[in-house]
């Protein structure tokens, strides 16, 4: 279980920087469709602001697979007296 | 029983009342203002301003969402410091204070742009108050709670976040009923935020009564509050570690199930499959009614079991069976196909003459109602647009379907699949509460649960309604493609909880 622990934290800190891109790409994508009055709901604003919110919980994200490739996730703190540390 | 372990009963059960009951009211303060979102856009915005003033006013609501987080952090680090008690009276003075203030806000064509903003900034204030006070009644509940059956006492907090949806469904319903539509359109829709500063100050007054949580007065005579409970909760990597573990292996994936049983259903039923307004409301409060005691049955159970395996189930089974309800909803509800075989009926034209807007072309809307064999009725609009100038294109008929009520067996089936729904929401929330209590040192509790609910309920669950409407209107979408998003969520959070979090009760909080 921590090997498998470990290369799925390999994945976690790849698929932060993906879902940023591929908001951004699909924000490109659907922006120039609404510039063209093709579709309406598709805007800067909605998809600045869903770019903006993601960007830090991918980081966290990215932080959370590193922690798991360090093994921190291997034993799980049983007490405060641990998570004092 | 001796007695002792009855005045521990009876002190928690005043205990989880008092929490409870505050904590519903600020749902209740929270969700009247989605669930009456178009009647506020055409009060805060230009009457000609048409769908524009429902996305603004969305996007009001919306904002409430965002800020939720930083509730959190802001009450959570003085929960952390000053105490529980009257962190979460704060907030609960907040909230009431801005729904009340919502209620006696002029209208656009009073106060001009200053009716928007000023709504906006109350919202910010209802946001902040509410990322604040959930943390606060769990870990004050939880705090209370005696050894093995955390789990239970804490669900009755899990509870009030559906019943305050279910009471601000409610209240809307019976006042829309009681005034009329015109009248509730009018000024009755300002009702249900003014009724708010009467369940607040019941509220407040049975808070004042309660005592601090006994194992935050044992820290603090003890000298041991935490200085900052911000730095303690994310610099320090032992802490902060454990916080990324319940956002993305147990609060994002709740989130989703969450807001897509109780939100996303109630939408699609009346902006995809066109149900009636009442209609749809009336399915999800049926739907609620029965799913709610399960919330105290699943958090019963982790006691038992375990908190870990029911919560990821509940989220296992959403990314599975996602897709067959809403295309039984799909297919339920295709009035336009089933017409060709069953129609019984066709009522007498209703007909409407008017403008197009900016333009002196005329419109004629005609409507129909329509019963089918089953029991189904709905509305049929046709829109013919004349063109004053000759020349222009020859008349085109544009038909919509509307207000569709359902009948006898799939009327119950949709209750059952909304309910089903809501069954998956009470097996990821009701055990959650005790999970995340028992994540993190009594110093710092209230911050460290506190973020990771709202990142997850705020952020990832608050913006399902949004997002997977967004989705749905990418070109080469169906009208499931919205799912994706959820269940894309829920998947993810299943994996990463089944992984990395373990199945373990903390037998005590009090360290």
């Amino acid at each position: 279980m921590n090997g498998l622990k470990k290369v799925l934290g390999l994945v976690w800190m790849l698929l932060g920087p993906v879902i940023i891109l591929f908001l951004i790409m699909q924000a490109m994508d659907k922006i120039a469709i609404a510039a063209e009055g093709i579709a309406r709901t598709n805007t800067t604003l909605q998809w600045s602001i869903i770019i903006l919110i993601f960007i830090p919980i991918c980081a966290g994200l990215v932080i959370f697979g590193f922690y798991a490739w360090k093994g921190e996730y291997e034993k799980l703190p049983e007490s405060s007296s641990d998570l004092q540390g | 029983m001796s007695s002792s372990d009855k005045n521990v009963t009876q002190n928690i059960t005043q205990v989880i009342a008092a929490s409870s009951l505050g904590t519903l009211i600020e749902w209740y303060d929270f969700y009247i203002f989605g669930s009456l979102a178009v009647i506020i856009g055409q009060q805060l915005f230009p009457s000609d301003a048409g769908a524009s003033a429902l996305i603004n006013t969305l996007a009001i609501f919306a904002a409430g969402f965002i800020v939720r987080p930083f509730g959190a952090l802001v009450f959570g680090r003085l929960g952390d410091l000053i105490g529980r008690k009257y962190t979460f009276l704060l907030t609960l003075v907040l909230m009431g204070g801005s729904t009340f203030l919502i209620g006696l806000i002029p209208s656009y064509s009073s106060i001009g742009y200053a009716a928007p903003i000023l709504v906006l900034i109350l919202r910010l204030v209802q946001g902040l108050a509410l990322g604040g006070e959930y943390g606060g009644a769990a870990t004050y509940v939880a705090e209370h709670a005696p050894v093995g059956r955390r789990g239970f006492f804490t669900s009755w907090i899990q509870t009030t976040a559906t019943l305050g949806l279910f009471l601000s469904l409610g209240v809307i319903v019976l006042t829309k009923n009681l005034l009329g539509a015109k009248a509730f359109a009018d000024w009755g829709w300002r009702i249900p935020f003014l009724v708010s500063i009467l369940l607040v100050g019941v509220s407040i007054y049975i808070r004042m009564k309660m005592h601090e949580s006994p194992v935050f007065t044992k820290l603090k005579a003890e000298g041991k509050v935490s200085a900052n409970p911000l730095k303690e909760s994310f610099q320090k990597k032992v802490n902060f570690k454990m916080v990324l573990l319940a956002l993305f292996g147990a609060t994002m994936g709740q989130g989703v199930i969450w807001y897509t049983g109780q939100f996303y259903a109630q939408s699609f039923l009346e902006n995809t499959c066109k149900l009636d307004f009442n209609e749809s409301r009336y399915i999800l409060l049926w739907a609620i009614l029965f799913a709610t005691p399960f919330f105290v049955v699943f958090g019963s159970w982790s006691d038992k079991v375990g908190r870990k395996w029911i919560m990821l189930t509940g989220m296992l089974l959403g990314v599975i069976c996602y897709r067959p309800i809403y295309q039984y909803f799909i297919d339920a509800t295709n009035v336009k196909e089933f017409q060709k075989t069953e129609l019984v009926s066709t009522s007498e034209p209703v007909i409407e003459r008017g403008l197009v807007k900016d333009k002196p072309d005329s419109l004629i809307t005609t409507t129909v109602t329509k019963t089918l064999k089953s029991g189904m009725t709905f509305k049929e609009s046709s829109t013919v647009t004349i063109p004053v100038n000759a020349s222009d294109d020859t008349p085109k008929a544009e038909t919509v379907i509307k207000d569709v009520t359902l009948s006898g067996q799939t009327y119950i089936m949709v209750i059952f699949l909304v309910f089903f729904q809501v069954l998956l929401v009470t097996m990821v929330y009701g055990p959650i509460a005790a999970f995340l209590v028992e994540l993190f040192p009594t110093q710092i509790r209230y911050t460290s649960m506190s973020l990771p609910y709202h990142i997850g309920n705020g952020v990832f669950g608050g913006l399902v309604p949004f997002i997977a409407t967004l989705v749905a209107s990418f070109s080469g979408s169906t009208p499931l493609s919205g799912l994706w998003y959820p269940i894309a969520i829920a998947a993810l959070s299943l994996v990463i909880g089944a992984v990395y979090i373990d199945n373990r009760i903390d037998n005590t909080v009090m360290d």
